[in-house]
């Protein structure tokens, strides 16, 4: 924890008029030049966090009501792509943060959840989450760890396998079982605050991609109000709105890591055509890739107006059609930016090969490989698998 | 058997409930019990095969299977002879 939920170490915002063209301009000004040190250090981009705080990005999906700017999921989607196609670590912590106050926003009605909303409306607060266990296999439908509720107080002590950027955030939304007798699939989810909130890191962070979102494991210790816990079980609240607002806003970051690959790449055919025009527009290779982003972009698109078009009704988030839709999104999306990744490589050779200048690929290449494994895409496609056996319908 | 009987029968064997599916009354929920995702496709393909009948995606999500009533509710509408 560097800052608490008290706010006396984090400044007041002002609403951007448009939080799209401010990602857009943190992104070439902030992200852009620090990218490299984040990748190289594996350490948290905190100047992009402070930046995108101070535009108040980190509110955007906080309701008027609530003292946000009530920006919904498109824009969130637009600015992830934005801070991410310079820095993915950045983008991917600002999604990963934005996932938790969607579910905030929206199932957060209690009053202590209440009152995190508003403070989370004021300010710019980081919160992280805490969905995988040690022991239950990377099943975040899952868990080991329970609440105990005792005289309107919660209890919490969970072993996290991974907690993004938790060294830096000022609160965590962890699941755990109901009640110490409760099943393992019976999940709350419940937000865990300082000052009643402990983290102890296990563990390192030295891997091979999205090295500027910290993922160690933490052992969390919480108690707090009871009413902490979120009304909604955490069935309703993953697929209601976690699971959709997650796998649109990766998507979207995906599609913008893979859109900064074929920028390099469109880059380097026009700089060789300047020498061999004829040899360059015979080559179809760029051409090829530019179809499989437009793609890309559509495919995370088409899913975003599936999702805004019944993100309201309970009901039709939890039908077996939808989670197959979002799902397939996921799967797809982390399949494709890998893919373009690699052939944008290929097009721009060894000067793609090379670590620093205009065409370098590396680092893309290696927070791309990140996307396939986080929330693995062969459980995923068992899930789907096992889904289509009682769907019909695939139109 | 009774349709219930039938839906309990069938619950017995794939919903994988931390307790005896004979004793659960019609109205608790099943997720609660510790029927997991996994298990409630088991029960749909289960109950498919023991009404034969295929249930329509419409009713695909999670609130039409989360007690033995609401079960119920599904077999009456879609299958003539459940009763």
């Amino acid at each position: 924890m560097t800052q608490t939920l008290d706010g006396a170490a984090v400044p007041a915002v002002d609403w951007p008029a448009d939080p799209v063209e401010a990602a857009r301009r943190i992104g070439a000004e902030v992200a852009a030049p620090t990218a490299a040190s984040v990748d190289a250090e594996s350490r948290f981009p905190q100047e992009t966090v402070d930046a995108m705080g101070a535009a108040g990005l980190l509110q955007l999906l906080v309701p008027p009501e609530s003292g946000g700017p009530g920006g919904d999921l498109r824009q969130a989607m637009r600015a992830v792509a934005e801070i991410g196609r310079h820095d993915a670590s950045a983008g991917m912590i600002l999604a990963m943060h934005l996932i938790q106050v969607a579910c905030l926003v929206r199932h957060g009605t209690s009053p202590a959840l209440r009152e995190l909303t508003a403070a989370v409306g004021s300010r710019p607060l980081l919160l992280a989450s805490a969905t995988t266990e040690a022991g239950v296999g990377g099943d975040v439908r899952t868990s080991m760890c329970a609440v105990e509720t005792e005289g309107g107080r919660f209890r919490l002590s969970k072993k996290a396998m991974v907690i993004s950027y938790g060294e830096y955030a000022h609160g965590v939304l962890a699941t755990a079982r109901r009640d110490p007798d409760a099943d393992a699939s019976d999940q709350v989810f419940v937000a865990c605050l300082p000052p009643g909130l402990r983290l102890e890191p296990i563990g390192d962070w030295d891997v091979l991609g999205f090295r500027g979102t910290r993922s160690l494991g933490f052992q969390l210790d919480a108690e707090g109000p009871a009413d902490l816990v979120f009304p909604d079980p955490y069935a309703v609240i993953s697929s209601h709105t976690m699971l959709p607002t997650a796998h649109l806003l990766w998507s979207s970051l995906w599609s913008a890591m893979a859109g900064a690959a074929v920028d390099r790449a469109a880059a380097f055919t026009r700089a060789g055509a300047r020498s061999n025009p004829a040899a360059a527009a015979s080559s179809t290779r760029l051409a090829h890739l530019v179809i499989r982003q437009q793609r890309l972009d559509a495919l995370v698109r088409d899913a975003a107006t599936q999702y805004a078009a019944v993100s309201d009704d309970v009901q039709a988030t939890s039908s077996v059609g939808f989670t197959l839709a979002m799902n397939s999104l996921k799967v797809a999306a982390s399949n494709e930016v890998a893919e373009i990744v690699t052939d944008a490589l290929r097009i721009c050779g060894m000067a793609g090969y090379r670590e620093g200048g205009p065409y370098s690929m590396g680092r893309l290449l290696r927070d791309a490989q990140g996307a396939a494994l986080m929330v693995s895409n062969e459980r995923i496609l068992r899930n789907n698998a096992e889904l289509l056996l009682v769907h019909k319908g695939l139109s | 058997m009774s349709t219930e009987e039938q839906i309990r029968d069938v619950l017995a064997q794939h919903a994988s409930l931390a307790v005896d599916a004979t004793t659960v009354s019609a109205h608790d929920n099943l997720y609660s019990l510790g029927m997991t995702s996994h298990a409630s496709v088991r029960v749909m393909l289960a109950l498919e095969d023991a009404f034969d009948v295929e249930i329509p995606d419409s009713y695909l999500r999670k609130e039409t299977f989360e007690s033995v009533a609401s079960i119920g509710e599904l077999l009456r509408a879609i299958c003539p002879v459940a009763s």
